[in-house]
């Protein structure tokens, strides 16, 4: 019998074949994937990284509904070119807390992987508005309804709590606190920035959007936007040890 | 066997979907009574308006018909159920010109930003995923349907099981892709790729799955052939495995059961590789073996010719399904996932250009002997060069996934070309082919209203593509020579923004490529249309032999 004719047996029997493609198509999958929550080496030991600010992941949030992990990667790559003009390639580590990833697949615009603090908060509001009035050649869309837009601040409690059911360390007191650090994060001038300060070091508290009455979507936005890539400290990084 | 069967009462499976569909209908109407989210609200009153909709349906076709069942066979042939093949192909055809008017839309937003409108539900970032979604789920999903709902009874000689289940699998899917559209559009995405839809829209699309299996498995277990035909097998494999990989890529928590937002468990670098081992296999299972499965029906079919070679689709599918899945990582080169994660996803990408290659021969080689055919019948044409078309991007992919290619075409407009030319020319050829294959069976026309217009449509939109892909590829070369340029001082020679500049006129003959791609479709709406209400009935009379 010719091997040939042993394939019958898929041919003739609607489950043995449902039962051979689960097996056939799980392999590749188990292989790639399973490893990368146990190797010790996937994720490298850094100091700075932690979770976002409430006002940060309420910003997070609002660039994925606009979608713009569309156009702007938030991966850099270890070339000569990408590091002179983003900066230290990114490491596993700097997006361990992101629910879901944001690394991207194109970029018609540049990387953002580092762009806190590369610009003020004025050119954040300016592009975002009107990209054309700072960047004439930019194709990005103009975003003015976030300055107009109030940043919905219900339930900012729960999302933290859902954040912690999928592994983010965020304390009770972080969740407590949630609103308040919320609205302190945008106002500098208010009681709530000691706090804030000492349960998310390094969070940078302005009034990202030069209104002071309200907390906008474009307070938000910017304040993730400032966020990113600045929390690892790269003095005390060795890049030899995470050799993979 | 031609007597009707009767039935006094509601079937198991009537009875069931109307209490499952109230069910979900007052979910619904409490969820939208009591969210504050404003989206939430609307999918809600949209799901309850479409569950209880269906349920009056069913009640009232159980009434209509007196609860008698539509008979197995008909002077002992079977009864097959076309009424969801229609119903998908008509869908197919509509979200196909919607599909491609979005992506007409957002390929001139690009050469000319002013055509954001500076509005949250016209800019790029929201009609991207509109654009994909819609060509590849709801257009690319209907024509998968429509075809698997046919080949599956054709092949087996027996009706579809189930009244209700066809319906449900063919409306709940149709649902899903208006709920996804619209959600899209206001602002409601998990931001995964090709996996944009949230929680609640996701959980639907499970039980329409599982009813979609059932539907297809239920008529294999009917067949009155002992082989199950190869284009079952890799309808199959595309339902199962998307299965698998829609339940672990959406595995998600909301935030509250009444508001739309939701957390993947997956965190950064684990989402990153779970995300293309998805994204690379919803182009492997759903737009690959899915469609593979259209070519070995339709292809010999029109042809009129027997597949190639048996042997070869054995070898075909198994070593395809099995190569594919490793293929994802190969998004990921130089990032921050580790790099034998990478190296292998490369290695599972090279060789996976021979099984595709292998399909392809079997694709084109059935052929043989009918080549002649490719002069007079443009339908068999278009779906040949689909053919061939497979054949290139299955190339151009291995080709991609090397590390050091990768390394110039990722983030560049190269890898929108590459899609493309496997969108356009495989996935869109084969179902336009298949759809003017079957619009006639199902509507029981002799012939199309025009093959004129049919080849109109394969040359125009043939030219679309060119103009397409070749824009792509020199504006995405370009672009990723241009960021890694070094002057003579050791400088960076180009800003970011120098090269998106040098980026506006691809963009602008991009969008005149896929404005061709859409007025073929045109055309070929038109065409279908005509073929449904003016075409010449089938074998009335018998067909006289045509002039030649």
């Amino acid at each position: 019998m010719s091997v040939w004719q042993k394939h019958e047996i898929f041919e003739k029997y609607s489950m043995v074949l449902v039962i051979g493609i689960l097996l056939v198509v799980a392999i590749g999958g188990l292989v790639e994937i399973v490893p990368l929550f146990y190797l010790k080496s996937t994720i490298e030991k850094v100091s700075g990284m932690r979770p976002y600010t409430p006002l940060e992941l309420a910003g997070r949030n609002i660039y994925i509904r606009e979608g713009c992990y569309l156009c702007h990667s938030q991966m850099i790559r270890p070339m000569r070119d990408e590091l002179e003009r983003y900066g230290h390639y990114s490491l596993a580590a700097e997006s361990m807390y992101d629910h879901p990833f944001q690394w991207g697949s194109k970029r018609t615009g540049p990387d953002l992987a580092r762009v806190g603090g590369k610009y003020s908060d004025e050119w954040h509001r300016d592009h975002l508005r009107d990209p054309r009035s700072v960047v004439p050649e930019s194709v990005m869309p103009g975003y003015p309804f976030l300055l107009k837009a109030k940043l919905d601040e219900r339930g900012i409690e729960d999302h933290l709590k859902t954040q912690v059911m999928v592994g983010v360390p965020y304390s009770e007191d972080d969740i407590a606190q949630a609103k308040a650090d919320l609205e302190a994060q945008a106002n500098p001038d208010s009681d709530g920035v000691d706090g804030l300060l000492e349960r998310y070091p390094k969070a940078v508290v302005r009034d990202f959007d030069g209104n002071p009455k309200m907390v906008s979507e474009m307070d938000a936005l910017v304040a993730y936007l400032q966020v990113l890539g600045t929390l690892v400290d790269f003095s005390v990084y060795d890049n030899k040890a995470d050799f993979r | 066997m031609a007597r009707p069967t009767h039935a006094r009462y509601l079937t198991m499976e009537q009875g069931g979907y109307v209490a499952f569909l109230i069910v979900v209908a007052l979910a619904c109407l409490i969820v939208s009574g009591k969210t504050y989210d404003n989206v939430m609200a609307f999918h809600a009153a949209f799901g309850a308006l479409v569950t209880a909709g269906g349920a009056f349906f069913i009640l009232k076709r159980y009434f209509d018909s007196d609860g008698v069942l539509p008979p197995q066979e008909i002077d002992g042939r079977p009864n097959y159920n076309m009424g969801p093949v229609k119903f998908c192909s008509v869908a197919a055809m509509f979200w196909g010109l919607a599909g491609f008017t979005v992506g007409l839309i957002i390929a001139l937003q690009l050469a000319f930003p002013v055509l954001n409108f500076d509005l949250p539900w016209t800019n790029f970032g929201r009609l991207r995923p509109l654009h994909t979604s819609a060509v590849i789920f709801a257009f690319g999903g209907n024509v998968l349907l429509a075809t698997s709902f046919y080949v599956v009874q054709r092949t087996s000689q027996a009706r579809m099981p189930g009244i209700v289940t066809p319906w449900f699998v063919a409306i709940g899917y149709n649902a899903f892709i208006v709920i996804a559209g619209t959600g899209y559009l206001l602002g409601v995405t998990q931001s995964k790729e090709y996996a944009e839809p949230e929680w609640y829209a996701d959980l639907w699309l499970t039980v329409v799955w599982v009813a979609y299996l059932l539907v297809f498995l239920g008529t294999l277990w009917k067949r009155k052939e002992p082989h199950i035909y190869v284009a079952n097998w890799f309808y199959l494999a595309f339902i199962i495995t998307i299965a698998m990989l829609h339940i672990v890529n959406n595995l998600t928590i909301p935030v509250s059961i009444y508001g739309t937002k939701s957390y993947i468990v997956w965190a950064g670098v684990q989402d990153a590789m779970v995300q293309w081992w998805y994204g690379h296999n919803a182009v492997g299972f759903f737009l690959t073996a899915g469609f593979l499965a259209i070519m070995y029906y339709f292809v010999p079919k029109r042809a009129d010719r027997p597949v190639y070679s048996y042997r070869l689709s054995i070898v075909h599918f198994w070593a395809l399904i099995f190569l594919y899945i490793w293929a994802g990582p190969h998004h990921l080169h130089y990032t921050a996932l580790p790099q034998w994660a990478s190296t292998l996803g490369m290695t599972f990408s090279i060789m996976l250009w021979m099984p595709s290659w292998g399909g392809m021969i079997n694709g084109l080689m059935t052929l043989s002997g009918a080549w002649d055919k490719l002069r007079t019948d443009p339908v068999l044409r278009m779906m040949v060069v689909s053919v061939a078309f497979y054949g290139m991007s299955t190339f151009e992919g291995p080709l991609m996934s090397v590390r050091a290619v990768n390394g110039l075409s990722h983030y560049t407009d190269w890898t929108i070309g590459h899609v493309h030319s496997g969108a356009l020319g495989w996935v869109g050829y084969i179902s336009f082919g298949a759809l003017y294959c079957l619009i006639p069976w199902l509507w029981n026309k002799r012939e199309l209203y025009s093959l004129k217009l049919v080849n109109w449509h394969f040359w125009i939109s043939t030219i679309g593509i060119v103009f397409y892909i070749s824009s792509m590829w020199v504006s995405g070369i370009l672009q990723g020579l241009m960021w890694r340029a070094y002057d003579a001082l050791g400088f960076l020679e180009y800003s970011f923004v120098e090269t998106v500049a040098a980026m506006h006129w691809f963009y602008v003959l991009r969008a005149f490529g896929g404005g061709l791609f859409l007025v073929g479709a045109i055309i070929m709406a038109f065409n279908l249309w005509m073929t449904v209400t003016r075409g010449e009935a089938e074998a009335a009379e018998p067909a006289l032999a045509p002039a030649e």
